[in-house]
């Protein structure tokens, strides 16, 4: 079982963060970024061509992040890749002993530095997820088999920032049901949408289904919000939050009280299971921000217990 | 193309922007043809609907499944069946069945045949 899994299913306050970007640098680059958040981590993010920019694959990340000793949590888009393509990934990354694979949709090529390209999208999320489970259960979409099996921990992605904001809690839903067992939620500046989704996800049940992480962001100034407000679609983020940050002597500390912040709440919504770290900077903004808010590190966490801090 | 085909290409392009998937699911996408999704998304909106409505790739067009939602909801005289269907997790595309008649393969049961290992129904 993955520790991530292991953690979920023993009630444990669960922490994953996603690894940033390998361009360059090979290994070394890995280890570096590793550094400042690896003790607090169940697992890492192998993230796949993020905003549609074409990085290192996530399956080669998710392979150096496992030989650093970071469990990885490979994630999938449906943009670049065919269905084969995306079976042969998931069934590669098991070979490797990779169990976490995170099933999304993907952003549009429009929304990458090469809009040129050609979109996939032969497969949406759900159905992803479905094949990821089909695989787990021991057979490609086709019927052949797969033996022996290979144990996966399915997970998902839901935006419940972004309209139809009602129905956000039902998509879920269907992508629980298509096999998903855990849904890192998208970046989000909003703590009344997170607190709709989040009673919704408790009232409906989606909360004893999918293991929830709200994602909490770790920016470096005002400009980084201001960049997502107007070119990320999906994501809002408030005049007054822009301007707080603003108002501040210090962004880098300013955007780490909002972190602080946005992770205290999400920490006091019922159904929460853990917390997803996305920092956009090089320093240890992910350890910090666990430390100000009292989380130990993951052998912390295992060895004297860390639940959620609000009974689900 | 066949006969069958041009009619139904004939009645459904100019009502809902048919693409001839040939495996319509318009009965339970609020009668919003999910294939004119830029990402021909047919298991609902994906996490880049914009606040007012438009989509991430177009956003001069309003999201196809947020005027799928909306219709589900309100259009009067859908079965409560096609309502419920707008949940019903759809299996990916039989990319073969392009062009062809989503009237004749309804008839046929062909829009119901799945990989084999699609088991998703049964979970």
């Amino acid at each position: 079982m993955s520790r991530l899994a292991d953690s979920l299913a023993a009630g444990r306050f669960a922490v994953t963060a996603e690894m940033p970007t390998i361009d360059g640098g090979g290994l070394d680059e890995v280890r570096l970024q590793l550094e400042p958040m690896r003790a607090y981590l169940d697992a890492a993010n192998a993230t796949d061509n993020t905003a549609a920019h074409a990085h290192a694959s996530p399956l080669a990340v998710a392979i150096a992040l496992r030989n650093e000793g970071v469990e990885p949590i490979m994630q999938l888009v449906c943009r670049d890749r065919n269905r084969l393509a995306l079976e042969a990934d998931i069934v590669g990354a098991s070979m490797h002993g990779i169990e976490n694979v995170c099933c999304l949709t993907g952003d549009d090529v429009t929304a990458g530095d090469e809009p040129q390209a050609r979109r996939v999208f032969d497969l949406d999320a759900p159905t992803l997820i479905a094949t990821a489970r089909a695989i787990a259960d021991g057979h490609y979409l086709s019927g052949r088999p797969v033996e022996p099996a290979p144990r996966l921990f399915v997970g998902c992605v839901e935006n419940p920032g972004s309209p139809p904001y009602e129905y956000r809690v039902a998509r879920a839903h269907k992508k629980a049901a298509a096999g998903a067992r855990f849904l890192q939620l998208q970046i989000s500046f909003e703590p009344a949408r997170l607190e709709a989704f989040m009673a919704e996800a408790v009232r409906t049940g989606l909360a004893e289904r999918v293991a929830i992480l709200p994602s909490i962001t770790i920016l470096r100034s005002s400009s980084a919000l201001r960049f997502m407000d107007a070119h990320v679609p999906g994501i809002s983020v408030p005049a007054p939050v822009i301007e707080r940050i603003e108002a501040g002597p210090d962004q880098l500390e300013a955007c780490l009280d909002l972190a602080r912040e946005q992770a205290a709440h999400a920490m006091s919504l019922r159904g929460v299971a853990g917390l997803h770290f996305i920092s956009f900077r090089k320093d240890a903004g992910i350890a910090k921000t666990c430390r100000r808010l009292g989380i130990p590190t993951y052998a912390e966490r295992v060895e004297h217990g860390y639940g959620s801090p609000v009974a689900v | 193309m066949g006969v069958v085909a041009g009619v139904e290409a004939a009645v459904k392009r100019p009502l809902f922007g048919c693409r001839m998937c040939g495996q319509c699911v318009l009965h339970s996408t609020g009668m919003t043809c999910p294939m004119t999704c830029p990402k021909t998304l047919r298991n609902g909106p994906c996490g880049g609907v914009r606040a007012d409505g438009g989509c991430e790739v177009k956003p001069e067009m309003r999201c196809v499944w947020l005027k799928g939602y909306d219709r589900s909801q309100r259009l009067p005289l859908l079965p409560q069946a096609w309502r419920d269907g707008f949940n019903h997790l759809h299996p990916p595309v039989d990319n073969r069945l392009q062009g062809s008649s989503a009237w004749l393969n309804l008839a046929t049961k062909r829009d119901r045949e799945r990989p084999a290992g699609w088991t998703a129904d049964e979970r």
